[in-house]
């Protein structure tokens, strides 16, 4: 189908009408709903990102946050089948179901076109009761953010024909629950382990902290079998697998709420293992490693952040969605190297460990969305393998 | 890796005059670099001769040599200068290809001039297209199938391997040139047969057409350390099959998911890293519109017009960081400039949309095909930055000055036409396609038809159809009902100005204005700043839109804030000589003190708009809507409407009613010096002659004029049906056929008819005045006689054939006019002179196209003084009322694009028809005139060639026959047509050889002649239509054959005897003197007065 359908609504289904998203200081940005008529409240995050929203929704890591993207035309293409899938993953999306809390855009556009669109934008979320507003200024908001920090929020989408009532939300506004002190992690994770049988040579335990379907994919295509496991599996739980190493997962929220990831990293080190960290798997890492991790003030998401390699000065440009970031001081004496900084602000982007085969990288080396450039970092992992 | 230590002095290469698909973005890209090299201290030596350029300023420049970019010149400058290295990818395809040239002569190496950035071989991968399809398959990229030819016999045997349709490409060309789509056997030969003289190395390549696939391109960085970036993505939105020069390009892609997208960006960096280009390039892909399949098209390994338009769409300077990275700098070693901080190498993120669309002017044109394909035709383009496609693509369209103040509500637009006209444009398109797409929504053709026709996305076409939903509504809009401030607000958020939303309400545009203001509905200003509003930037590059809460920028109160308005769209009599005048407008605002210097130009291609050139760029329409937008929320002490040329000029007077202060010379002397009957009268009073003329609004009366004065006139009617408007007319029948079938005769649109003096010489001056005093910055004569558009005339300063007596009545009436209409700034008047009698045709009140070429010809940089003046200075003050005579020659040269035109003749007349111009300084006139002939790709012929003679009429053939006489006593062999060769025969030629019509059948004929090249030399005098009798129109069409096929096998032709004489007068000197090399600077400074 090339054009995607109007948005309609069933009978008796009630039709999304004004909508405000307000902040916890008080900003209020009003724009008309879409997806779900209901509430949610959230920390308000922006990504630069200018395609691949269907990836970024369902990116557990935004679990707990309301995004709003900067790019101003969004829905162009619809939304692809969760049906299309590799070894039961989903090839278009990083995980079954949105995991953003809330969807902030300046354009819907409802008569999206591409030949893999089944729905619309608003259809989809609307079906997976997330709400969403368009129309809003997201460059003022952005540029909020920018300069106070990322923000808790309430978005709430009203009925058709409703009134917004902003003192009560100006109100709440000042109690808003902040997601971070959850475990989001636990939310997102998996119950069970999976096993991935691709008859490959070597296999990878991958302890899934809420990962993105893209780091599989990028696994089968080094033809390893992979054992995902729940993020608080054991070291020992993971031993039984005989893996020739792990991967630490991307995830939502504050790295030091992950004590038992933290300390299963810390003993399969111990080991020896062989270890990537991706995103919050590096935070994980480096503070399995004694180091220490901190928020930032309001993250890098955006598909255009420079990774530069201190030891061979080339500069990658990478995928990246974290709101916490590798304190470089901290990592004295934990025998961690900073391997790479970010090229704008300088924090760390991926440490690397003198002795032990463990490196991490802040970024998201599978892409998706964002740039393949630093795929080569799974072949060096698996080169590592034991 | 810093830069290279050895690297003191570097040769750069510019692009010549501008043509069809080489223009004014080499100025942009061009300036960059010389600016990149000076901040390292490097010496910087140019080679341009498009004199109207910013970057053949000395001060941008470090030394300027106004001289052909060909081997032959570029090896004398290298002797003279002796640089380290030579940067080849700034000056479009005429610097690559003179580089490679250079290299292959072994020239670079003899002088030991390194090639810095995308080595040589690099080049030639991309150049060639067998090697280029060689290196793409080493690299794994999928290209169209194809095999290259030499012959149009091996062509057909590709064809029928590949199935028809094909396309055919060519070797070594620029824009497509020569590149055509066959159907079968016929066309195909046809193509190939052009295509392969036009290419350099006699090659084509045919190839599996793959029309309709999604086009998009990627804008890619590489340093010498492999670091790749890719700057930008655009989407065509007329798909494969339209040059992308020809095409509306979005940027960023809006159809295309995260994973094509990042597909085709890998593939991007894959292919920059295979080829090892240094800096940057352009590539072109073909996506499958329902696969992930895709092929490579084509690779820039240069700047090119494309990566100037993701300059200016993302705001990276890629030219700039082009430059660092071929001296050696790293991508992660530069910083970003918009942000000061961050680093260059990262991948800029737009929170807008950009949506270019091509400027044509075909229908200026004879006899030309206004269809598009592989062949790019375009002459300008315009690009608009929004918050939403409709937003963007309205303004863009405004931005064209076509007349169309939007995608709809346009005057004409209810227009009937068959619909089938209508869906043929949409499958063979033309330049008016897109308003075509808008008439078929309208007529009810189905979104999925249209697609099905034309290959553009529904995604863009569902938008069209939103904009026409909407006007929709504007017209049953009640503005006192309830919903009027919300309809009016959601139609400004789809793009509609002011004026269309009068035009739907039936209300002038001042009322809409007030109605919105009333109800808070003003747009607001954004920044660009690379980077989505993730990093706080220092510079101001802003637009304007109604998709947003507030503004970016605070309007902070100046003691002199200055608004300067841009030239604009490019098309044919408006392009980089008025980006050079803004420009030092600005420069000089800057250095006469002005706290805030403000400009508002959309024009991607230009100078300009580079955000640091001025303190704020608002890249926005030029409209009176938007100015006023503007001005109300800064506030500025005044705007200067009179250095971008007739846009802003058309402007002054309704900014000046609306309330605006307008600096320099006041509305109401444009107004006089603009309307014919109040100039006239002022003439009058001062007793200044000019040819008679009377404004006349039915044909009876215009017949009954033209009798009373006699024929020839020159007919101006205020509107024009299709194409443009100048015409002569020598009878009445001439006259009536004009009127009554291009134009419109009434009240409403009066028709001007005014004597045409044949036998004229035209002088035109370019001064500037303060009102009192009057700087004369030069008579210019043209060598061609009046009824050659100023615009298509060579021109010299000094004067040569005019009397002392004829200059000082000139510059008398020249200074008695400023002083009336009171200018203050710059002017152009131009002049006729017959028998000693000078009489003045018309007076503009604005900087000229001939500006740049006085000032740089004299050493004065006449906007330089007018910007003094128009600040408030005067030319006393100043210290400058005159400027001593040159002692060298500077002539300009016009420069045509009749090549890319198909169908279009290369005759001159009062409509202008060049694309550029050149302009190099010499010892004297044919010194001059030599090299800047040279210049315009115009190859002079060496005696002992051979030359075509073929004159019209009587007169013009007695009058050739001084020429033939000095050309057959250098040696030429002279060929001609029958009537020609008897007339020349009857003066006493004994060698002349008949050469028969092209549609004769008998040999030896004009047609085989050419195609063998066994000319050198094409003079072909038009009938002049002066004998006053019916003309055969099969010698009209036999001339119109030479004169085409001359152009299409790149023959040189003069069709006017003052030209053909004056190549006579360059062709002796040549034989005696050898060719002065000298640069701008050396001429500068040997003048007894400088003042740059």
């Amino acid at each position: 189908m090339i054009c995607g359908k109007k948005p309609d609504r069933l009978d008796g289904e009630e039709k999304p009408g004004r909508a405000v998203l307000i902040l916890e200081d008080g900003s209020i940005f009003q724009g008309i709903g879409f997806g779900a008529v209901t509430e949610t409240t959230g920390e308000v995050v922006f990504s630069t990102s200018m395609v691949g929203y269907p990836e970024s929704l369902t990116d557990p890591s935004y679990y707990g946050q309301i995004l709003t993207l900067t790019y101003p035309l969004i829905g162009n293409y619809g939304v692809p089948s969760y049906d299309e899938r590799i070894f039961d993953v989903p090839v278009y999306f990083e995980s079954i179901g949105i995991k953003v809390r809330g969807l902030v855009i300046q354009e819907l556009c409802d008569v999206p076109s591409h030949y893999l669109s089944t729905r619309t934008l608003d259809e989809w979320l609307r079906s997976e009761g997330v709400p969403g507003i368009f129309g809003v200024d997201t460059r003022r908001l952005t540029k909020k953010l920018r300069e106070k920090g990322v923000m808790l929020g309430i978005l709430k989408v009203y009925r058709e024909g409703e009134e917004p009532n902003l003192d009560d939300l100006l109100r709440r506004s000042r109690s808003i629950p902040d997601p971070n002190v959850e475990d989001l992690v636990e939310k997102v994770t998996i119950k069970e382990p999976i096993h991935y049988r691709l008859n490959g040579k070597k296999r990878v335990v991958l302890i899934d902290c809420g990962v993105k379907c893209g780091i599989l994919r990028s696994l089968f295509k080094l033809k390893v079998d992979v054992v995902r496991v729940p993020y608080n599996f054991s070291a020992d739980e993971i031993l039984e697998y005989h893996p020739n190493g792990i991967i630490i997962s991307n995830g939502p929220g504050d790295p030091k709420r992950c004590s038992d990831t933290i300390e299963t990293v810390r003993e399969l080190a111990y080991e020896n293992m062989p270890m990537m960290g991706i995103c919050l798997g590096n935070q994980i890492l480096a503070l399995a490693f004694g180091g220490d991790t901190y928020k930032l003030k309001y993250g890098h998401r955006s598909q255009n952040q420079p990774a530069y390699d201190l030891e061979t000065g080339r500069c990658y440009i990478t995928t990246q969605n974290h709101g916490y970031a590798v304190n470089p001081d901290s990592l004295k004496k934990t025998g961690l190297k900073i391997w790479f900084i970010n090229a704008n602000d300088k924090t760390v982007e991926g440490v690397r460990h003198l002795e032990k085969p463990a490196f991490a990288v802040q970024w998201h080396p599978e892409a998706s969305p964002g740039p393949y450039d630093t795929e080569f970092l799974f072949q060096n992992f698996l080169e590592m393998l034991r | 890796m810093p830069k290279f230590e050895w690297i003191r002095k570097v040769l750069i290469l510019g692009s010549g005059p501008i043509k069809i698909g080489e223009a004014a973005e080499f100025d942009y890209s061009g300036s960059q670099c010389l600016k990149a090299m000076r901040e390292e201290g490097i010496e910087t030596v140019l080679v341009n001769p498009n004199v109207a350029t910013i970057q053949t300023d000395p001060r941008l420049a470090g030394k300027v040599y106004l001289l052909p970019v060909t081997p032959e010149y570029v090896e004398e400058v290298i002797k003279r200068e002796r640089p380290d290295g030579i940067l080849l990818g700034f000056g479009g395809q005429t610097a690559l290809n003179c580089g490679v040239q250079l290299a292959k002569a072994g020239i670079l190496e003899k002088y030991d001039v390194k090639v810095l950035g995308t080595p040589i071989k690099a080049i030639e991968e991309t150049e060639d297209r067998e090697s280029f399809r060689q290196a793409m398959i080493r690299a794994g990229i999928p290209i169209p199938k194809s095999r290259s030819a030499a012959s149009v016999k091996e062509a057909l045997e590709i064809a029928e391997d590949l199935g028809y349709p094909v396309i055919v490409r060519v070797a070594y060309t620029l824009g497509g040139k020569g590149s055509g789509v066959a159907h079968n056997r016929k066309e195909l030969e046809e193509i190939v047969n052009r295509a392969l003289v036009q290419s350099m190395i006699s090659q084509v390549l045919v190839e599996e057409y793959i029309g309709h696939w999604k086009e998009v391109e990627y804008e890619v960085m590489r340093d010498y350390e492999d670091n790749c970036i890719t700057v930008c993505n655009m989407e065509n939105f007329d798909p494969m099959g339209v040059h992308t020069g020809d095409s509306i390009v979005v940027a960023p892609s809006q159809t295309l998911t995260n994973r094509e997208y990042h597909i085709l960006r890998s593939a991007s960096i894959k292919v920059i890293r295979s080829l090892g280009i240094v800096g940057e390039c352009n590539i072109q892909w073909a996506l499958h519109p329902r696969s992930e399949d895709y092929r490579a098209i084509e690779v820039n390994a240069r700047m090119s017009r494309s990566s100037a338009l993701a300059s200016k769409a993302t705001g990276y300077p890629l030219a700039y960081i082009a430059a660092k990275l071929a001296i050696g700098y790293l991508l992660p070693e530069l910083i970003n400039k918009v942000t000061g901080v961050t680093t260059a190498c990262f991948e800029p993120a737009l929170d807008y949309i950009v949506v270019k669309i091509p400027r044509w002017d075909l229908r200026k044109f004879k006899n030309v095909d206004p269809h598009l394909g592989p062949q790019m035709k375009s002459i300008g383009e315009v690009m608009a930055i929004g918050r939403s496609f409709e937003e963007t693509i309205q303004k863009a369209i405004r931005m064209l000055d076509i007349g169309k103040i939007g995608l709809v509500s346009n005057p004409d637009d209810e227009k009937p036409e068959p619909l089938e006209e209508v869906l043929d444009c949409l499958r063979n398109p033309t330049d008016e396609r897109i308003f075509k797409i808008v008439k078929a929504l309208k007529m009810g053709v189905p979104i999925s038809e249209i697609y099905r026709l034309s290959g553009v996305d529904p995604w863009f076409l569902s938008k069209i159809k939103k904009i026409i939903d909407m006007e929709e509504k504007l017209k049953r809009l009640d503005l006192k009902g309830r919903d009027a401030a919300k309809i009016i607000r959601e139609a400004k958020k789809l793009g509609f100005s002011d004026r269309q939303i009068g035009n739907c309400l039936r209300m002038d545009e001042m009322e809409i204005r007030r109605f919105r203001k009333k109800h808070g509905i003003i747009p607001v200003v954004k920044r660009i700043d690379t980077l989505a509003a993730e990093w706080p930037a220092i510079t101001n590059y802003l637009y304007l839109t109604y998709h947003g809460e507030e503004d970016d920028i605070e309007f902070k109160p100046r003691k002199m804030k200055v608004i300067v308005l841009g030239a604009g769209v490019f098309r044919i009599g408006s392009s980089v000589e008025f980006d050079w005048s803004g420009v030092n407008t600005v420069w000089s605002l800057k250095k006469h003190g002005v706290d805030e210097a403000i400009m508002v130009n959309y024009n991607p291609e230009t100078v300009s708009t580079d955000y640091d050139i001025s303190d704020k760029l608002y890249f926005e329409e030029l409209t009176l809507e938007r100015i006023l937008d503007i001005y109300e929320k800064e506030k500025p002490q005044g705007v200067i409407v009179n250095v971008g040329g007739q846009i802003p000029n058309n402007l002054a007077l309704k900014l000046a009613n609306s309330g605006v202060k307008l600096l320099g010379t006041p509305s109401r002397s444009i107004d006089l010096a603009e309307d014919r009957s109040k100039f006239s009268a002022l003439l009058d009073r001062l007793g200044i002659p000019q040819p008679r003329w009377r404004k006349l609004t039915t044909i009876e009366d215009a017949e009954r004029f033209a009798d009373e004065i006699g024929y020839p006139v020159l007919v101006r009617p205020s509107y024009v049906l299709s194409g443009y408007a100048m015409r002569v007319a020598y009878s009445r029948e001439e006259l009536r056929d004009y009127l009554e079938l291009a134009a419109s005769v009434s009240a409403e649109h009066p028709v001007v008819i005014s004597k045409f003096i044949e036998g004229a010489k035209e002088v035109e001056v370019d001064g500037v005045s303060d009102g009192e005093d009057t700087l004369i910055g030069a008579v210019i004569e043209h060598v061609e006689q009046a009824g050659v558009h100023s615009g298509d005339a060579v021109m010299s300063i000094p004067p040569q054939s005019l009397s002392k007596d004829v200059i000082e009545t000139i510059e008398e009436y020249t200074r008695a006019i400023a002083r009336a209409l009171k200018i203050k700034g710059p002017f152009n008047i131009q002049y006729l002179v017959k028998n000693g009698t000078v009489s003045v045709i018309e007076c503009n009140l604005r900087a000229s196209r001939s500006m740049p070429y006085v000032s740089k010809t004299r050493g004065v940089n006449l906007i330089d003084i007018s910007t003094a003046i128009i600040l408030g200075k005067r030319l006393r003050d100043i210290g400058i009322t005159s400027i001593p005579p040159p002692k060298h020659v500077g002539v300009k040269v016009p420069s045509f694009s009749f090549m890319r035109l198909s169908g279009a003749d290369p005759v001159l007349g009062v409509e202008m028809l060049s694309t550029g111009e050149a302009a190099c300084l010499g010892e004297n006139f044919a010194d001059a005139l030599l090299k800047a002939l040279q210049s315009v790709n115009f190859t002079i012929p060496n005696p002992g060639g051979t030359v075509l003679i073929t004159a019209g009429g009587e007169k013009m053939k007695r009058s050739i026959i001084p020429i033939a006489e000095s050309l057959e006593r250098m040696g030429f062999k002279i060929y001609a047509t029958e009537n020609t060769a008897e007339t020349l025969r009857r003066h006493g030629f004994k060698n002349v050889t008949v050469l028969h019509k092209v549609k004769e059948d008998k040999k030896p004929n004009i047609l085989d002649y050419l195609l063998e090249r066994k000319i050198d030399l094409v003079i072909n005098i038009p009938t002049g239509n002066s004998q006053n009798m019916k003309i055969d129109p099969a010698v009209l069409e036999d001339e119109y054959m030479i004169r085409r096929l001359a152009v299409e096998f790149n023959i040189p032709i003069l069709t006017t005897i003052e030209l053909a004489s004056a190549l006579v007068r360059v062709l002796k000197y040549r034989m005696k003197k050898k060719i002065t090399i000298r640069s701008l600077n050396e001429y500068m400074d040997r003048l007894p007065f400088k003042h740059w």
